[in-house]
């Protein structure tokens, strides 16, 4: 029989995902996964993994990993290539690493023109913590610390990270994907696909922002989190790709 | 005609395949794995799977393999 569909090579012998039910993790690091694959990047990869959920990658990837600290994995990712030129260097971060402690070192990156990938994964709260309210978390999303909903006047607006990220002169490209269908799921592995390709071609930062759900944190099953991204964080967080130096 | 091979020792029982399959194939089970979950099982009597994995590509956990 021919193999349609089976596990990525680079995937650790045995692994098991820790996440929580339903969580969309494990299908970005798949995604993550077959693009080192299918780009024969295992030997040359350096991940710098960040701190909340998405840190557990290099327990399920067969890769060499930096363990930076909170919101540092863009920093540590610049310090990786630029010792490293030749080596492939991603970040893998969730929201809160990426936008809330980390915004400078992330934003810096891009400004600078890293040639390093960024992937964020958005799933508007403080998953691993418990759920707190971060910033991304939508206009009247009720979380453990915003028990009456966002609201404008005390916690301000959700930012946008792919659109500030594309306004970056650095950045090569920048793209906001979503995992919530199978059509979708394939645009992300595309998204990740070109990020991946402009650090390989030397011409700047490349940035996937990923909308995720968090079944647990949400209090839904997986299908109904999948409803909420397709019909609450989509309308906010349009997706599309907000800048690609390679098409212009 | 299509087969789906199922890791149950990776299945947290989200049943994100179940909702996904567009035939209908992929059933919740009454037996559990060793941590206790439901886990799914794979029903095609007519032999109507056609391997499109969307089941795969949506399985959280890689717990689906896909072969014609």
């Amino acid at each position: 029989m021919q193999t349609v569909f089976s596990v990525p090579k680079v995937m650790k012998k045995d692994f098991k995902f820790t996440f929580c039910p339903g969580c969309d993790h494990g299908v970005a690091m798949r995604l993550v996964a077959e693009i080192i694959d299918e780009l024969d990047l295992k030997e040359k990869t350096i991940c710098s993994s960040a701190i909340g959920c998405s840190v557990f990658i290099y327990d399920f990837l067969n890769i060499d990993c930096i363990e930076a600290p909170h919101g540092r994995a863009c920093a540590s990712a610049t310090g990786v290539k630029r010792a490293n030129p030749d080596k492939f260097v991603f970040t893998y971060q969730g929201d809160g690493d990426f936008a809330s402690i980390g915004w400078a070192e992330s934003m810096h990156t891009a400004l600078r023109g890293e040639k390093v990938s960024a992937i964020c994964i958005n799933n508007t709260t403080y998953g691993m913590t418990g759920g707190q309210h971060g910033p991304t978390t939508l206009m009247g999303q009720v979380t453990t610390t915003s028990p009456f909903g966002r609201n404008k006047e005390y916690y301000g607006y959700p930012i946008k990270m792919a659109e500030h990220i594309a306004l970056c002169d650095g950045t090569a490209f920048s793209a906001r994907v979503a995992l919530d269908s199978i059509p979708h799921i394939n645009q992300a592995k595309q998204a990740l696909k070109k990020a991946f390709e402009v650090q390989l071609q030397g011409l700047g930062f490349g940035f996937v922002e990923i909308l995720s759900s968090c079944p647990t944190n949400w209090h839904m099953t997986p299908k109904q989190a999948h409803d909420r991204v397709r019909d609450e964080m989509i309308p906010v967080f349009p997706l599309g790709i907000f800048k690609d130096v390679t098409a212009e | 005609m299509g087969l789906i091979k199922l890791n149950n020792s990776r299945c947290k029982s989200c049943y994100l395949c179940v909702e996904t399959c567009p035939k209908g194939l992929i059933k919740k089970s009454d037996k559990t794995n060793r941590l206790g979950d439901y886990i799914v099982e794979f029903d095609d009597p007519k032999g109507e799977c056609v391997a499109c994995a969307m089941c795969a590509k949506r399985c959280p956990d890689l717990a689906i393999e896909v072969f014609k």
